[in-house]
């Protein structure tokens, strides 16, 4: 019985016509999303038509220019529970992420200099603190729970008279975990009505409800490109009952009330307004899709598949997330045998460290099952036979490269992993 | 990131994948076997030689790991069949990356395929030192 034949290929491909899908596959909806065709009819015209300065305040062009902004202007804050005057448009979420935290800390460094956050933040809330850092700020990074949770108990016993602004996002883009915003809102501002509370709802924003003011943040951060609008714009929401003030990472002709100056870019802001408005108008329907096709999705793969294991909370997640290890197969090879679906994975192979995804680090998730992890990120246009199909392709390929792995093998004849002495390189 | 078409043959049609232990017609005295990497690292390999009259007869192996590190053990087994032990422990990594079209952040991947020959033959060699 020996296994020198080799499995081959897997072959998915007896499926009934009527549910063929169409190839590639695109499951990565928390990387980016494809543009709505509603968001790109909206922002046509323009480009060719209505292209003025939306600064220009003496001729229609600019007028009609600027009329488009505020009103995607209040489109967006609407969706957030916000003022239309409240948003600042910027060039998307990193910028927004630098602008808000930066810009707080540096303009309430006279009242403190401590700020807290979460060691599951997107790179660009906790490489924009790492930088504080290095110019003396001191900043906290709580570690979550194993299911990625923080509570608001934490948070409280981490702030300090010198704490200035806390920065916790609503839900994470890996393991796509929902914190309690409201709560943690609610027990800052107990804590220390001043402390400026940011969020990066950059994964929420149009997929789950939520509000700026129930959730008592000052600072909000989002961007178009993760709710089928385009890449490049985004918005820091920023309180003006109190006003909150910030100082600009960008000057010049001060606009958008002088926290970031630049020519606006109409088009696109067009857009993320068109895509709010969809969002707000589809948002309880499509979630409730969302939520069924990921469970289809789940329980299609544990039904069949032994040893996976979820990662972070499955009751406190976004409805498009599963983000589940393939005991014993590593995340990248299956990612090749799934190259017609558009996955990622929290294995690093590719990257010079080895080390395996951050969020799960900080989860606990041992370093061995952090490699096997694969995130699908299910969007508004995927499809239940899309679902049916990634099932059959993950379930094959992870059975074929179970049969390459010799820890596999090991699990299998009962031998535990860790007893053996390993040569990390 | 794109792989060569080798890696992706390999990969798709692995040599010699399984282990001796379950071939009946393979005595363990024959056999040297050589486990590296670590599951922490995402990066196991386990390479088995079976040795004849001086020269590796057969390979096998299994590993646990990216697309490239399951081609370089692939590889690996074809490279040694029919080497003798002195040759197979010259071969080095670049062999591999240079047959393989590896890029720079895979280099690792054929460090580990090299261990993997070297510890297989330690293994057979401690085996037969009495
Ligand atoms: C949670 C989160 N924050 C921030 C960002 C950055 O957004 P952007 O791509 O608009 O810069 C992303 C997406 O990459 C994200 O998922």
């Amino acid at each position: 019985m020996s296994a020198k034949a080799a499995p081959s290929k897997i072959d998915v491909s007896a499926k009934r016509d009527d549910d063929a899908v169409k190839l590639p596959i695109f499951m990565d909806n928390h990387s980016t999303s494809a543009v709505d065709l509603r968001v790109v009819h909206a922002m046509l015209p323009f480009f060719t038509q209505h292209y003025g300065n939306a600064a220009s305040r003496n001729h229609s062009f600019g007028w009609t220019a600027e009329a488009a902004v505020e009103n995607a202007r209040a489109q967006v804050a609407t969706l957030l529970g916000g003022d239309a005057k409240e948003i600042v448009w910027t060039s998307g979420a990193t910028e927004s992420n630098n602008l808000a935290i930066k810009g707080a800390a540096s303009f309430l460094k006279k009242q403190g200099n401590h700020i807290i956050t979460v060691e599951t933040e997107h790179k660009s809330v906790i490489d924009a603190c790492k930088r504080l850092q290095r110019e003396g700020f001191e900043v906290t990074y709580l570690r979550p729970a194993k299911d990625g949770l923080v509570t608001p108990e934490q948070i409280v016993a981490a702030m300090t008279d010198k704490t200035t602004v806390v920065s916790i996002m609503v839900a994470n883009n890996e393991i796509g975990v929902i914190q309690p915003i409201e709560a943690i809102g609610a027990a800052i501002k107990a804590r220390n009505p001043k402390c400026l509370f940011h969020t990066d709802a950059v994964q929420a924003f149009g997929k789950i409800p939520f509000d700026v003011e129930k959730a008592k943040v000052d600072l909000a951060s989002i961007t178009a490109h993760k709710l089928y609008g385009p890449k490049g714009i985004g918005a820091l929401w920023v309180r003006r009952r109190p006003r909150v003030r910030i100082d600009p990472l960008i000057d010049g002709g001060g606009h958008e009330r002088g926290m970031r100056s630049g020519t606006l870019p109409v088009p696109m802001i067009v857009g993320f307004g068109k895509a709010a408005e969809v969002a707000r108008q589809e948002m309880e329907v499509e979630a409730a899709g969302l939520r069924s096709l990921r469970d289809r999705l789940h329980k299609g793969i544990t039904a069949r598949l032994t040893e996976t294991y979820v990662n972070g909370s499955m009751e406190h997640r976004l409805p498009g997330n599963l983000n589940i290890s393939f005991a014993f197969v590593e995340g990248e090879s299956l990612l090749m045998a799934l190259k017609d679906v558009a996955v990622s994975s929290g294995s690093a192979c590719t990257s010079a460290s080895l080390e395996p995804s951050y969020v799960l680090r900080a989860l606990g998730v041992g370093d061995e099952l952090a490699h096997t992890s694969i995130r699908f990120g299910l969007g508004r246009f995927n499809t239940e036979a899309e679902v049916d199909y990634v099932i059959e392709l993950v379930t094959r390929s992870v059975e074929r490269l179970r049969t390459l792995s010799p820890l596999w093998e090991m699990h299998q004849e009962g031998i535990d992993i860790n007893s053996i002495q390993w040569t990390p390189h | 990131m794109a792989y060569s078409e080798k890696v992706i043959d390999h990969y798709e049609n692995p040599r010699n994948v399984g282990t001796f232990k379950t071939e009946q017609d393979v005595s363990t005295d024959e056999v040297g076997m050589g486990l590296v990497g670590a599951p922490a690292c995402g990066d196991v390999m386990r390479l088995e030689i079976r040795v004849k009259d001086g020269l590796i007869a057969d390979a096998r192996f299994k590993t646990f790991g990216c697309g490239s590190a399951i081609a370089s053990s692939s590889l690996a087994t074809e490279m040694i069949k029919g080497m003798t032990l002195d040759q197979a422990a010259q071969i080095k990594n670049t062999h591999i990356v240079e047959e393989l079209n590896l890029p720079p952040v895979k280099i690792h991947c054929s460090v580990l395929a090299e261990d993997a020959i070297k510890a297989a033959i330690e293994d057979y060699k401690k085996k037969h030192a009495k």
